[in-house]
């Protein structure tokens, strides 16, 4: 039971993890409510933002030069109070989409996006098919003709009359 | 069921295969520019040498290279002496020294040679940034209407120039046609 619930709590639990140099980012400036978002919405974007020099690191664990200048350049921004779509905006017209971890939604991403849905429908489909005409064969045990009951009888009564042997 | 729809999961298979053994030649790090059929970024900015200021619209009127580099980059000092050989060949080169020491960065043109027709002093690393770059050295050849046509990213050197001395002459030929007429 108690390994049970521990597997659930993992279930639900988020990852968070640690910014580098984390200490130089805070948020002293407003009241406490508009920190506490302003670090949140850091902490959100150093994660989904992806470090354009490293193949798959995000802004908050990367040590490369330019993901410390971007990690500054996201602080500065939230911290003016800039909305996220405002910053995602601003990173993905200098460093292009590779920067996102979750991609935006539009013409080139909805294979992305829709592709899994779809090849689910698909699959789910074809399932359904298969069963569908497996049970149609069971169903549906054909009659004999007269001619075939005809020969069954006669196997039939052949091996009966072979038993002896 | 019909015979050949038996194959489909092999069909599939080949498909995927093929894609996957696709995936396999190209390069993860080619990424491409954010910036490329853009206008040059604004900037403001002194030259190395003289602290003269530069701005975007120094660089309309004619085609240039503007190559990003910085003294504490090795790959740097790898293409420096091909960009020297390409600027006594003409090719009109601007430089932004990215997030360097001005000191170390004059020492550097001092004995290395001086390919740039003006290098710009990019302390603060801003005009890289707005740049999209991600690390030196990069190149960009902006046409003669300060439109940034393509993004090299990595040394420029005697191997990998000839693909790109076509793009630097289609931009060329380019903007000799629109003076014509």
């Amino acid at each position: 039971m108690r390994s049970v619930l521990l597997v659930i709590v993992f279930l639900f639990s988020q990852m968070s993890l640690a910014i580098v140099d984390g200490h130089e980012y805070q948020f002293t400036e407003g009241d406490d409510q508009q920190n506490q978002t302003r670090a949140q919405l850091f902490q959100q974007l150093a994660e989904e933002l992806r470090c354009p020099k490293c193949q798959n690191q995000n802004l908050a664990d990367s040590n490369a030069m330019i993901a410390g200048d971007l990690r500054r350049e996201l602080y500065q921004q939230v911290k003016s109070g800039q909305e996220a779509q405002d910053i995602i905006d601003f990173m993905v017209n200098r460093y292009g989409e590779f920067v996102l971890y979750r991609p935006q939604m539009n013409a080139m991403t909805y294979v992305l996006w829709f592709g899994p849905v779809v090849l689910l429908l698909v699959a789910v489909m074809c399932l359904i098919l298969v069963i569908r005409k497996r049970k149609q064969g069971k169903d549906q045990v054909e009659e004999l003709t007269a001619e075939q009951q005809q020969r069954l009888n006669a196997l039939l009564g052949q091996d009966k009359g072979d038993d002896h042997v | 069921m019909k015979r050949w729809t038996l194959f489909i999961p092999f069909i599939i298979f080949t498909l995927l295969g093929l894609l996957l053994w696709r995936g396999l030649y190209l390069d993860p790090k080619d990424v491409p520019s954010a910036l490329v059929d853009k206008p040059f970024p604004a900037f403001s900015l002194p030259t190395l040498l003289n602290g003269e200021l530069k701005n975007e619209a120094t660089l309309k009127g004619d085609v240039h290279l503007v190559n990003v580099w910085g003294t504490w980059c090795i790959s740097c000092k790898v293409e420096h002496p091909f960009l020297v050989k390409l600027a006594q060949q003409g090719v009109r080169i601007v430089g932004v020294n990215y997030k360097d020491e001005n000191d170390a960065a004059r020492k550097w043109l001092n004995d290395l040679g001086n390919p740039y027709a003006y290098s710009v002093d990019d302390e603060e690393g801003t005009l890289s940034m707005d740049l999209g770059v991600t690390g030196a050295p990069e190149t960009f050849f902006v046409d003669a209407n300060g439109v940034i046509r393509y993004k090299h990213q990595g040394p420029i050197t005697q191997g990998n120039w000839a693909p790109l001395e076509k793009i630097w002459l289609s931009l060329v030929n380019e903007s000799k046609q629109a003076v014509q007429p």
